[in-house]
């Protein structure tokens, strides 16, 4: 059988990815004439705050790709071989997405506005204990330190990954030596990378980016939460990515036996964000006590309520109920349709951890919010697009690629 | 109980026993059941049998489960034995979670272990008939059903042509020792055979 190895992109599919920047960049611009050139810190706060919300979402999604590969290898994993460079594709976003979540990142640590992260307000945390107690973390110097390192970090080691799966290409491994360590030589760079991985979104950088808005508050849960949430909607996007391909005639060797164990990772995962959500509400509500409790004030009772419980929906109670059978996980449309609503769900979700605590009073407009978020899916769409023209879509002389050619549920 | 005659060929490899299993389906034979050491992937959807439906015996337990502590604890802790709890209200559905949780997958999982004992009629010291015993050790067993038609030299002839090792002619009371996959068979059809 004859494939069609390199993707071509399609003329339409570099308009909608232009469209969607075009938009997202009309949404910036409109936040940033009603909120973002206020005098007001509080209104400048709103702006900074969606540009964050947005970055770091999509930052961590795509970086979801990067640890799928890395898990996969690390497991000795084969079966995902037929679609690996569907998520090596969209790995290749990291490094663009991450220079512009770095750069606002640092704007608002540096900037004068301490709405946002009020832990870089010096005399502010001089005269508060908690703060002042917390300060060999959150400082500046750590915050912009661990965010560039850890930017860079993960855009190398994929840079490597991607290095190391596209150096076969050219060059047929002939003996089962070379192989072997070829194999080893991969295990050793993903372990690599889940260690720094696990150093960062598994711990430390939900803290700094996220959770520190609410400086005051903690919780050991968060960064699991928030690891779960980008890995859930990070399969959802290689889903998209997959089905998208079929539909095109491309990826001729993956078949429903491969999106069906696309689609358990995503069922899957929901159900583990799910543990981990409740968890840490369930600790904190059983115990009641009001400095904890403060962080789900605004969130379960105040006006954010109907984000909360929506996304509680979209996220727990829709791919628990609709992806449950093997027929939907098998189904392109089913698929398609969950994909896009947890990717969305998940969205929300980073959505109320960020916005309670920068616009207390009032939900800010969340279609300006909708509208950058669609800017990046287009910046996504485009630059994973054209990464997936540059390499063969079948790493055809990979050790493990006949595994996957027959792999089997 | 009526006595059955069946068909049984060895084979060993399972290679060789694929293209046998099709090819019996397609000349019309009725499988009787295929005996493997080990479980075979797509074994089952090459034989023609149904997807199970085990799956949904697990949902409809896991759900009875759910709604066993939920209904319980409700009615305990909210009608019959109201107890203060740190000034929460008698109807704390985040403290029943982790009961309700457990509760389901207890209910789904021996739900599930016994529906499978059911379906597949394994007991505590009930044998089963494998027509073969080395089917548990080293060989792939396949019984074809004879109905009153069937000529069982030609069967035996045909399984010899398709692999079989070693053919034989056995008959076999008909009860639950016997299996009943037969019944969820379905017949050859002719989009299979391009696989």
């Amino acid at each position: 059988m004859s494939i069609r190895e390199n993707f071509v992109v399609p003329k339409r599919y570099n308009t909608i990815a232009f469209a969607l920047m075009a938009v997202g960049i009309l949404a910036i611009i409109g936040l940033y004439v009603t909120s973002g050139s206020k005098d007001d810190p509080k209104e400048q706060a709103r702006f900074w705050a969606s540009l964050l919300q947005n970055s770091v979402f999509f930052l961590l999604v795509v970086n979801a790709s990067m640890f799928f590969i890395c898990a996969t290898t690390l497991a000795w994993g084969g079966w995902q071989m037929a679609f690996r460079r569907v998520p090596e594709a969209i790995s290749a976003v990291v490094p663009v997405i991450g220079v512009i979540c770095g750069a606002i990142l640092l704007a608002i640590v540096f900037g004068d506005n301490h709405t946002i992260y009020h832990w870089t307000d010096t005399h502010h945390v001089a005269e508060d204990p908690i703060l002042n107690h917390k300060k060999g973390f959150l400082n500046k110097g750590f915050f912009a330190a661990a965010t560039v390192l850890t930017i860079v970090l993960w855009s190398v080691l994929g840079w490597k990954m991607r290095q190391l799966s596209r150096s076969l290409d050219a060059r047929p491994l002939a003996t089962v030596e070379e192989r072997k360590k070829y194999i080893w030589n991969n295990t050793v760079w993903a372990a690599v990378y889940i260690v720094v991985f696990s150093l960062t979104v598994m711990s430390s950088i939900p803290w700094l980016w996220l959770m520190s808005i609410d400086a005051h508050w903690y919780s050991t849960m968060y960064s699991w939460y928030t690891f779960a949430s980008s890995f859930v909607s990070g399969m959802a996007l290689i889903a998209l990515f997959v089905v998208f391909l079929k539909n095109n005639g491309y990826l001729e060797y993956t078949n429903n036996e491969h999106l069906h164990d696309i689609g358990k990772f995503m069922f899957a995962f929901s159900v583990f964000w799910t543990y981990l959500w409740f968890s840490q509400f369930m600790l904190i509500w059983y115990a009641n006590i009001p400095e904890e409790t403060i962080y789900f004030q605004p969130r379960a009772h105040g006006i954010y309520k109907g984000i909360f419980w929506l996304m509680f929906i979209i996220n727990f109670i829709a791919p628990l109920l609709i992806l449950m059978t093997r027929d939907a996980k098998r189904n392109y449309g089913t698929i398609t349709f969950m994909a896009l609503l947890i990717i969305f769900g998940h969205w929300l979700d980073f959505y109320q951890m960020v916005f309670p605590a920068v616009s207390p009073k009032k939900v800010p407009m969340i279609l300006y919010d909708f509208g950058v978020a669609l800017g990046f899916v287009g910046l996504i769409m485009f630059v994973t697009g054209r990464a997936l023209s540059k390499a063969p879509l079948l790493a055809k002389n990979h050790p493990f690629v006949k595994e996957s050619l027959i792999h089997h549920t | 109980m009526a006595v059955k005659k069946f068909v049984v060929g060895n084979f060993d490899d399972e290679a060789v026993l694929f293209p046998a299993v099709k090819k019996v389906r397609r000349a019309g034979y009725k499988i009787h059941d295929v005996f493997t050491p080990f479980p075979i992937h797509g074994l089952d959807k090459a034989m023609g049998l149904r997807d199970t439906s085990l799956h949904t015996a697990g949902f409809i337990y896991g759900i009875s489960g759910t709604a066993t502590a939920v209904g319980f604890i409700t009615w305990a802790l909210t009608i019959d034995w109201q107890i203060n709890f740190g000034g929460k209200p008698f109807f704390s559905l985040p403290a029943w979670i982790p009961v309700t949780f457990e509760l389901t997958v207890l209910f789904a999982a021996v739900g599930m272990v016994l529906t499978f004992c059911y379906l597949c009629q394994l007991a505590p010291f009930v044998k089963k008939d494998h027509f073969n015993p080395r089917s548990t050790d080293d060989t792939f067993v396949m019984a074809l059903e004879c109905t009153d038609k069937t000529s069982e030299t030609e069967a035996m002839s045909f399984l010899q042509t398709i692999g079989a090792k070693e053919v034989k002619v056995e008959y076999k009371e008909t009860g639950w020792w016997l299996g009943r996959y037969d019944k969820d068979t379905m017949r050859f059809q002719k989009k299979e055979a391009d696989h």
